[in-house]
């Protein structure tokens, strides 16, 4: 009972929020987000709820247009990285032999590389930085934690009597996996898809907390990295940093709670 | 067995190393246009230096990195080079060299990670251990839940919240720097005083994040080591709550958690290098931020390299003493 309220806290949180970055731009005027809409560094007012920042940039639209391009980068890094994952994990669990010997030091050396050296590398090389090319980047580095959990599955179910008896009775390679071991491995699937989502998110913050993000796009990491750039913390300009740090906090208690709610229902699954 | 182990965990670090450097070699020759030329004038334009100056240092440049050679002799120079040490230059602040630049930050880079690194186990590791013991207070899950909240935030950004308190609000931490402004390192009691002084939010903001790692770890270890049968047994024989919770479930409950270290070990390094740009900590994180804020780009090869090979050793090392302090984990590695 605890465990679920994890993740019904969790899965309210990031639906909160992805409501907000679906609706949040239908309602607010993008020209008040753009490069001087407004007079700068004005504090919170009636006429400002979150004030402006440096630039002359209502926060209020800066923030509702910043959400859903930080979702987005994460929720496309997320799926990228599960697909390569899922599908490297079926094939070293069911295929084995030298396959899986590949596929498994790769993801082994991937893991010992520090991701953030490499992305800095590729992040200063690439001319012009776009929140497609961000989630690109992020997901090449972050599918060794799906393929591990899904080989690791894998492994497990398909020693798994059902699995044997379809095996017996002729089932061809690919419908086996298909029909008889994907099925099972849902819950696992979802649970590193959550992890991945947190994963590259992080990677993207950091990345662009660098300077390394896409420069002309609207991102909470941008807005922090622009705040940070023009010392909004030692000016006192609260308003400028401290509403996009809430909510990427925001964004990683969602994930990490629904992370823990997933993680124990999957565990009561193996327990049962 | 040990040996299959060591062997397979070296060719995984000799294979980390290749691959870091063979990126940082072929990223720059990969991407369109001359890299040296456009470094050069990109950093010529930021600083408004006079363009006439372009050719000569691109034809310096070009013969220093025999970049008219083929591409193969090039790659071998650059792991000659690197086996000298030799990183190059700095472009922005010539003519230091980057392994100077790297020499500089490391020690307190080396320093901050180190210290908040082991406060933040020991912290994190005893608070989730009690947060498992059934015989401890309730009173400890309130720490543990606020140190659980906190470990899914990355470290800068409680670095700024912290930095805004407490050096801005309330002045009573410096909001930067390694040391007091316009003093330089010595060995007297102001030095040990000016770093402790300066690194104290850093080291704070890690410490924060990361502690509640350590617990979430170490709280499912205990959970799993009490359920086994040496701790019914002490209890059979009458010892003492407290001696049952060190000896048999703390101390059987830790080893994993110094295993954890290895894979975590990315992570922290990645976490801090951002907490020093936020507190223009000198340390290598910041030097790589500066690098990149300059387009310095021999800076920030240089540290990228450096920081994937150093981690590929560490990592090594620490997978080379696991199986000497807990046997279990060759084989289970290997599985």
């Amino acid at each position: 009972m605890r465990m679920n309220a994890f993740l019904g806290w969790g899965l309210g949180i990031l639906v909160l929020l992805i409501l907000t970055a679906i609706i949040g731009p239908m309602v607010a005027d993008p020209k008040m987000a753009e490069v001087g809409a407004v007079i700068p560094r004005q504090k919170p007012s009636t006429e400002f709820l979150l004030g402006t920042d440096g630039q002359g940039r209502d926060m209020i639209a800066v923030l509702i247009y910043a959400l859903p391009q930080t979702l987005k980068i994460g929720l496309l890094a997320g799926l990228i990285s599960l697909g390569v994952g899922t599908v490297l994990g079926l094939v070293s669990g069911f295929v084995g032999g030298w396959v899986d010997a590949v596929i498994r030091t790769i993801s082994d050396v991937m893991m010992t590389i520090p991701g953030i050296a490499i992305m800095v590398l590729v992040a200063a090389n690439v001319r012009v930085m776009t929140v497609e090319i961000m989630a690109v980047i992020v997901a090449a580095l972050s599918w060794m934690i799906a393929t591990r959990t899904i080989r690791a599955q894998t492994l497990s179910v398909r020693e798994r009597g059902y699995v044997q008896i379809a095996r017996l009775n002729g089932q061809s390679g690919l419908k086996l996996v298909f029909v008889e071991v994907l099925p099972n491995l849902l819950t696992f699937i979802a649970a590193s898809f959550v992890m991945t989502v947190s994963q590259a998110m992080l990677a993207t913050i950091g990345l662009e907390a660098l300077g390394l993000g896409p420069q002309d796009d609207l991102t909470l990491g941008m807005t922090i990295y622009w705040a940070q750039f023009y010392a909004a913390i030692v000016r006192g300009m609260w308003w400028w940093w401290m509403p996009p740090v809430f909510i990427i906090s925001l964004i990683f208690v969602g994930l990490m709670l629904t992370s823990i709610g997933l993680d124990s229902t999957v565990n009561k699954r193996l327990a049962r | 067995m040990y040996f299959d182990y060591v062997l397979r965990r070296f060719l995984v670090m000799l294979l980390v190393i290749f691959l870091a450097v063979t990126i940082n070699f072929a990223l720059p020759r990969m991407m369109p246009g001359d890299p040296i030329e456009s470094q050069l004038s990109q950093l010529l334009a930021q600083g408004g230096g006079s363009v006439g100056d372009v050719g000569a240092m691109v034809a310096a440049y070009r013969e220093k990195f025999g970049l008219d050679q083929p591409v193969l002799h090039q790659y071998f120079n650059y792991w000659g080079a690197l086996f000298r040490l030799d990183l190059g230059f700095s472009l922005a602040s010539y003519p230091e060299r980057v392994g100077a630049a790297i020499l500089a930050g490391l020690p307190w880079t080396l320093g901050l990670l180190g210290f908040a690194t082991l406060v933040s186990f020991t912290v994190g590791t005893l608070l989730g251990g009690l947060i498992a013991w059934p015989k401890a207070s309730r009173l400890w899950r309130g720490p543990g839940a606020v140190v659980l909240l906190l470990s899914s935030v990355p470290y800068f950004l409680i670095g700024m919240v912290l930095l805004y308190f407490f050096a801005v609000v309330w002045r009573i931490f410096p909001a930067g720097g390694g040391l007091p402004y316009g003093t330089s390192p010595s060995f007297d009691w102001a030095t040990v005083k000016g770093i402790l002084w300066h690194g104290t939010l850093p080291a704070a903001s890690i410490i924060l994040a990361e502690t509640g790692a350590w617990a979430v770890g170490m709280r499912g270890m205990l959970v799993s080591t009490l359920g086994e049968d040496h701790i019914a047994l002490a209890e059979a024989k009458g010892l003492k709550d407290k001696r049952i919770f060190r000896r048999y479930g703390m101390r059987s409950a830790m080893l994993p958690q110094l295993t954890k270290l290895a894979l975590t070990l990315g992570h922290i390094v990645s976490g801090a290098i951002l907490v020093e740009v936020i507190f223009s900590y000198p340390g290598i994180g910041f030097r790589l931020y500066q690098a990149i804020q300059a387009k310095d780009y021999f800076v920030v090869q240089g540290i990228v390299v450096f920081l994937s090979i150093s981690l590929a050793l560490a990592t090594f090392i620490l997978d080379l003493i696991y199986p000497l302090i807990d046997p279990r984990i060759s084989a289970r590695r290997r599985g």
